[in-house]
């Protein structure tokens, strides 16, 4: 690096519908030469060997094999969230550049939104809002249900914590088991089977990565193993749900709600029938969408590349 | 008397002596059905206990039913009872009342008359803490806004500018530390809320320290530092308008009023103008003053306020547990014995 000069992050763009906020830009033109996405392709020769990592904001940009391999100096990408599935790992690390994601800035938000999600589902909140009182508006109660989390992650194992509060028995389903005590300090039951939860849950969460594994995990057979009064939250990922097959089932009784704060696509087709069914709550993929949160997923992707560009170990390194 | 177990069913207390053949004791309801109404599948089981007369049966033959109606049985404040009523039935021995609220209650008048009072305030207090944490949490991370922005027919993209507040480490302040209040701290401290609180008195240092609260002699300390302000107190003369003009510019610009307690605690024109002047920043209501608020009304209108038709007990097992309690309550009270969840002066 020369003399004073700062090294250079490529960003899609500042501000708009996708790009990164403004009141990140400050804390980011402290480390880095900020370039943007237009600026780069505007000046391509000179921009090129001075980019040493990117910022992905929303995913964006797009990482693919041409960008790669324009980018000489490229030595890490750091992502906003935690969240993996719109990145190819493997062509990233053919080209040596590292990766990093944020998966401590994220937890807490995350899992506020499921619990918010639980029970405006359970208690039936938007359909409330402003409404007459119906004296058909009873909903589910919270207290002493039966909580199935799959995926118990950072963000499952947080909800865990708060679901605990409301004296909610705990049911757990993951790839491998917690230990003893992590189990123990939220009464947590692990189910081997997923089938198990699904039979038992009166509120499932979905809180997974997506991978090839998890694509479409809960369909058909999943939701008719629920019980017909349960309600499906999905705060990972669209695709991890079988999405025709959650329309049919809610249309049918299968299961009671959904509420979902991922969709694919996101947004949905304005014509799709998830967006007319009463018993579903959907949100514009808010997990982290708070003023603390954002920065806080920031300042740990600066964090991260300071440490790569500095040949040190990266914290939140994948 | 030991209060009803939250979730107790059996009544020891119903069954009749053996071969004992008696006339179902008379109970008055507003009506079986409809809005407000006596749910049907409970109608079904009180049947079983009483024989029920609805307002409209009893002004239709006052002469004779006047006599013969022992207790009312009063779900969603209805029927309404006033000085007239209470004249004309002459062996009325209890008003059992659904809810833990009796502020819609003239005590005084019904003791004048002998008559005992009941309600049932244990059974709904999990889920009236459950809603007034999704209140928080809805109000906080946007979520009426977000769906109507999810099912929009004009909503092309998800802004990535569009943002709430983080519930997680905010404070929360609680004013009216019940056993409501202390169910939302409960649920609270998961959240890693710092959490003060008001009451009239402060609570043990056990029940302070299991919920991490910190007790705010002056409700002034409380509303200056909190987040949230979460409202559970009663009604009563002195809570009357507790909320109002004062109290509100007390909050912080950023800070979010919630109540599950009564319309009547909060100075509602006081809480529109300071939400319209941005004194605070939103508020989610579940009750109101009146109850619907006419259709017309402001806090209807505005984008930060979240309303839901007083919901705090609303899921049928909770409801279904507040008439087995209230039947409960009537048998004893008919037969003299010590009444649960009776209501003292």
């Amino acid at each position: 690096m020369g003399g004073g000069e700062l090294p250079g992050l490529l960003v899609n763009e500042i501000g708009g519908i996708h790009g990164i906020l403004h009141g990140h830009v400050a804390l980011l033109k402290k480390h880095f030469y900020l370039i943007t996405m237009k600026e780069f392709l505007e000046n391509r020769k000179h921009m090129s060997k001075k980019v040493q990592a990117i910022y992905l904001w929303w995913h964006k940009p797009i990482i693919d094999r041409e960008l790669l391999q324009s980018l000489p100096n490229l030595k890490v990408i750091a992502n906003s969230g935690v969240g993996m599935d719109h990145l190819d790992l493997k062509l990233v690390a053919s080209f040596g550049v590292k990766m990093a994601n944020a998966p401590y800035a994220v937890s807490s938000s995350t899992a506020d939104t499921g619990m918010a999600l639980l029970l405006a589902s359970a208690r039936r909140l938007v359909e409330g809002n402003i409404s007459i009182l119906l004296s058909d508006l009873l909903g589910v109660e919270v207290t002493g249900a039966t909580l199935g989390i799959i995926g118990m992650g950072s963000i499952g194992y947080k909800i865990a914590l708060r679901a605990k509060a409301f004296e909610m028995n705990i049911l757990y389903h993951n790839r491998t088991r917690r230990k003893e005590q992590e189990e123990q300090a939220v009464g947590a039951t692990y189910c081997e089977k997923i089938d198990s939860l699904l039979q038992q849950a009166d509120f499932v969460m979905v809180v997974v990565s997506l991978t090839p594994q998890t694509h479409k995990l809960i369909g058909k057979r999943e939701m008719e193993l629920m019980k017909p009064t349960a309600t499906l939250i999905n705060i990972s990922r669209g695709a991890v749900v079988d999405q025709e097959a959650l329309v049919t089932a809610l249309q049918t009784g299968v299961i009671r709600a959904a509420a979902l704060d991922v969709t694919y696509p996101e947004p949905l087709p304005r014509d799709h029938t998830l967006l007319k069914l009463k018993n579903v709550i959907i949100t514009p993929h808010l997990g982290i969408k708070t003023d603390k949160t954002t920065y806080m997923i920031t300042e740990e992707a600066v964090e991260n590349i300071l440490a790569a560009l500095n040949g040190l170990p990266i914290p939140s390194e994948l | 008397t030991k209060p009803c177990g939250r979730r107790s069913s059996s009544f020891p207390s119903l069954d009749p002596p053996a071969g004992f053949v008696q006339e179902l004791p008379y109970v008055l309801v507003d009506c079986i059905g409809g809005r407000y109404g006596v749910y049907e599948d409970h109608a079904e089981f009180l049947k079983k206990h009483f024989h029920l007369i609805a307002m409209k049966e009893y002004l239709e033959n006052k002469k004779f039913l006047s006599k013969k109606i022992r207790a009312i049985y009063m779900w969603y404040h209805k029927p309404v009872i006033k000085e007239e009523l209470l004249q004309s039935l002459p062996n009325l021995k209890i008003v059992a009342s659904s809810g833990v609220g009796i502020d819609h209650l003239d005590l005084n008048l019904l003791s004048r008359y002998g008559v005992k009072v009941s309600n049932t305030p244990f059974v709904v207090s999990t889920d009236t803490a459950d809603l007034g944490m999704a209140l928080m949490l809805a109000s906080s991370r946007r979520l009426v806004e977000g769906y109507q922005i999810a099912v929009s027919p004009d909503t092309e993209y998800f802004p990535a500018d569009w943002l709430g507040a983080e519930v997680s480490g905010a404070t929360l302040g609680i004013v009216g530390m019940g056993t409501i209040g202390y169910k939302v701290a409960e649920r609270a401290k998961a959240f890693e809320m710092k959490i003060l609180y008001h009451n009239r008195n402060q609570r043990n240092k056990e029940e302070e320290s299991a919920v991490g609260a910190i007790y705010c002699k002056k409700i002034d300390d409380l509303l200056q530092q909190s987040d949230f302000v979460l409202l559970s107190v009663n009604l009563t003369p002195q809570t009357h308008k507790l909320i109002g003009k004062r109290e509100l510019e007390l909050m912080k610009p950023t800070a979010t009023l919630i109540n599950i307690s009564r319309g009547l605690v909060v100075d509602q024109d006081a809480l529109v103008e300071a939400l319209q002047n941005k004194v605070i920043k939103a508020a989610a209501l579940d009750v109101t003053y009146p109850e619907p608020l006419p259709r017309d009304h402001p806090l209807l209108k505005l984008k930060n306020v979240i309303i839901t038709p007083h919901i705090g007990s609303a899921t049928k097992k909770t409801r279904r547990l507040m008439m087995e309690n209230m039947v409960e309550s009537i048998h004893a009270g008919l037969r003299g014995l010590p009444i649960p969840n009776e209501v003292l002066l």
